[in-house]
């Protein structure tokens, strides 16, 4: 059974709320970090929810709000799927900073509710008067994935007409995770100036953030961005000949080859040790093949691959590879399969295969 | 309704024991694991009673033979014993042809060691030596240790809704499993006691000073307590080609969200309500056909009242043998769900009820009693086992020996 992407919302360090915009005009940041270009939450959520919300909960809320516009009040998914690698580190640090400032003895347990990481789910289902199933991954770089191939089970299991799921990511950056990671060094904060141009030679990887939500349905709509054809993940590879036969068996399993690709999707995120098996794969398996990057405009995160999933379901809309992303010369005429592949710490390897619709 | 899936192993560590039979000793005991706190260095101690699991971090490392290490968190080294456990029940061997997954839920991660990295950053923040500590605070992190440790990486994933957290990834594990995603799975959770969490649920004041009371009139509050449980969960194909008996068959499961708010469940319980009717559904079974249910039970005024209401929508003029055996374990929030499903299915194997300690008077607006003293039940079947969570998430899971 097809299942569609009905509808993208992405809050990422570029411009990605704006339906008219399509990465024509990126923005990069200097430094170690890259931050969400922040809408007026007011224009979104109601102020009575939003005085209690920690930033990232403002960012998750508000991309779910934007990815359910064009529905009808009263709306409810069939399921409501979360995933998210640190949940919400900020009132999580708040909290923690008022053990300690208390002594123990703390009279507000405000972040402490909100630092659950199912927060933004609860959220979303509470504001919708949603009571259908609920689920939150915390799984670092599996955890969008993880929602992604629950959606999948929901819909092989439903008994219904129509199914609607929604499926989204979160994660945020804050400065003590930045001072941290900074200490550990995670990060190369090579980047000077604004005049950046990505090409496959860039050298600086940044901790980035986001939110992203889709609604995913089998009935495909004029609104359609794309069909979502499946999800695979592969944990702790023995080496890159494991990855490589894993992409040729999952591509085997949706009836596809690597010839059929006409764009391959990858989360290179600067750093040499990661990127190597981009490189690899990409000799061995899809030589001739177009290939585009998405983590340079959104940062390093556990659920960057959400920031991917956006940016390929968009392309297969718009049947255009903003030359922001295009990592080859050319960018393809017609894009019909698209393979998105991404590493975190090279230990959590995933794919995704999304394909255009008529 | 479609495949069946089947339980071949259980593990479980918690305050009442390191393992399954320690753990039903003390059931069969009446030995409750709540007492005066030990092992987590907090200015609580003396006040606020917990059950923790009797030993620390580097005598639990030694049970499993592995390196003391700063960094590694007891949530990850519980995890390990009881996963283990599970593992060897069920005769597992790495790379032995089938599709093996692990999910695990855990809704603290490695706080226990940030929240002491936090403490010493906030009074020095350069310092660099503690840095090591910080690596184990995602979820994540305890999930990928228990993969390794058991050699598993066809599939892993966690999950973190809260209390409900590892009926959850039973549910999951199950679906995974029907949809033929995965041959078998070990699926659970763990959690351990945290200042984090402690002071959490303080502030929120709905901790006990006294050994908490279950569906009692009196009830205040929980007492929170730590552990890990794991079953391992196989397809009929699996289950009979590996020549292996069930311990039980998962029959049914449901998850449900309240939608009320973020840390109260709604008067009637409609989540808790759903859950338990999604899961009959699932396991094709009528409400008549619960023998036990081992309610979620936290003790909380509005746990307690919300559950109840809902448990009585359910099941309307039949009210199965109920009780809270978290009154036994404490609350070990995103365990809890797979520690009340391993003693489900020690009932069902063993055909014995485990009461509901310290209760008194019933609760005013339900009129319901739990099950008091231990009960044999040689015609015990199926047991309903809830488990509900801050953010209304919502889940039941259904276990029968009848296979």
């Amino acid at each position: 059974m097809p299942v569609f992407i009905n509808s993208i919302a992405a809050i990422s360090p570029q411009d990605t709320l704006n339906p008219e915009a399509f990465l024509e005009e990126v923005t990069y940041q200097e430094g170690y970090s890259m931050l969400c270009q922040e809408p007026n939450f007011r224009d979104f959520i109601d102020p009575k929810y939003l005085r209690r919300m920690s930033r990232i909960v403002k960012i998750g809320v508000c991309a779910s709000k934007v990815c359910l516009k064009n529905e009808e009040e009263g709306f409810n998914p069939d399921a409501i799927l979360v995933g998210t690698g640190l949940g919400c580190l900020e009132d999580t640090e708040k909290f923690l900073s008022a053990i300690y400032e208390h002594e123990e003895q703390i009279s507000s347990p405000t972040q402490f509710m909100q630092s659950t990481h199912n927060t933004v789910a609860s959220q979303i289902a509470i504001m919708l008067g949603c009571k259908n199933y609920n689920f939150t991954y915390v799984h670092r770089g599996f955890s969008f994935e993880s929602a992604l191939l629950d959606a999948t089970l929901q819909f092989a299991e439903s008994e219904k007409e129509t199914t609607n799921i929604l499926v989204g990511a979160l994660d945020e950056v804050t400065d003590t995770y930045l001072d941290v990671t900074r200490k550990l060094k995670f990060w190369k904060p090579n980047l000077q100036g604004q005049d950046f141009q990505f090409n496959s030679a860039w050298d600086h990887m940044q901790a980035g953030e986001g939110a992203a939500f889709f609604l995913l349905s089998d009935l495909q709509k004029e609104e359609t961005f794309a069909e979502f054809k499946g999800v695979e993940m592969i944990y702790k590879p023995a080496d890159s000949a494991e990855v490589k036969q894993k992409i040729l068996d999952f591509l085997e399993r949706t009836g596809l080859q690597p010839h059929d690709m006409d764009l391959i999707l990858t989360g290179r995120n600067g750093s040499s040790s990661n990127d190597e098996i981009f490189d690899e794969v990409h000799h061995d398996i899809f030589k001739d093949k177009a290939q585009a990057n998405f983590k340079h405009l959104c940062g390093e995160y556990k659920t960057a691959s959400s920031f991917g999933f956006w940016l390929g379901a968009k392309i297969l809309k718009n049947q255009k590879v903003p030359a922001s992303v295009l990592l080859s010369d050319k960018s393809p005429n017609k894009i019909k399969h698209l393979l998105i592949y991404n590493n975190y710490s090279n230990i959590n390897h995933s794919l995704v295969l999304l394909s255009h619709v008529e | 309704m479609g495949k069946k899936v089947y339980i071949t192993g259980i593990g479980m560590i918690s305050s009442l024991g390191f393992n399954v039979e320690e753990n039903l000793d003390s059931l069969l005991a009446r030995k409750s694991g709540i007492g005066e706190i030990v092992y987590l260095d907090t200015l609580h101690k003396g006040k606020l009673p917990a059950a923790e699991v009797k030993a620390s971090n580097d005598d639990l490392s030694g049970l499993l033979g592995l390196e003391k290490k700063r960094y590694l968190s007891r949530t990850a080294i519980l995890g390990m014993m009881a996963a283990k456990e599970a593992y060897d029940m069920a005769g597992l061997r790495p790379g032995d042809g089938f599709k093996t997954g692990l999910l695990s839920a855990t809704s603290v991660g490695g706080i226990d060691k940030s929240e002491d990295f936090y403490k010493r950053y906030l009074k020095a923040p350069d310092e660099v030596s503690n840095l090591e500590l910080v690596v184990s605070h995602d979820c994540g992190d305890s999930t990928e240790r228990i993969a390794d440790y058991l050699q598993i990486r066809d599939f892993i994933t966690t999950i973190s809704t809260a209390c409900s957290s590892s009926a959850n990834s039973i549910l999951q594990a199950a679906r995974m499993i029907k949809a033929g995603y995965l041959d078998r799975a070990v699926a659970g959770g763990t959690d351990v006691l945290t200042r984090y969490t402690l002071n959490g649920f303080n502030a929120l004041k709905i901790l006990d000073e006294k050994w908490c009371r279950p569906f009692d009139q009196t009830r205040t509050g929980l007492n929170l307590g730590e552990g890990a449980a794991f079953l391992v969960l196989e397809s009929e194909e699996a289950v009979l080609k590996r020549n292996k008996t069930p311990l039980a068959e998962l029959k049914g499961y449901g998850n449900a969200n309240d939608a009320y708010h973020a840390t109260t469940s709604s008067p009637d319980g409609f989540g808790a309500q759903k859950s338990m009717e999604i899961a009959l559904k699932i396991g094709g079974l009528e409400p008549g056909q619960i023998d036990y249910i081992n309610a979620h039970g936290t003790a909380t005024p509005n746990n307690d009242l919300s559950e109840g209401t809902a448990i009585k929508s359910v099941f309307r003029d039949y009210l199965p043998i109920f009780s809270s055996t978290k009154s036994y374990t404490g609350h070990t929030l995103a365990a809890a769900g797979a520690i009340e499903a391993v003693i489900s299915i020690l009932s069902l194997k063993n055909k014995v009820l485990f009461p509901n300690l310290n209760f008194g008077q019933a609760i005013e607006e339900l009129n319901i009693t739990p099950l008091l003293e231990i009960k044999n039940a040689p015609e015990i079947h199926t047991i309903l086992s809830n488990s509900f969570g801050f953010g209304g998430n919502c889940s039941s899971v259904i276990f029968s020996n009848k296979m």
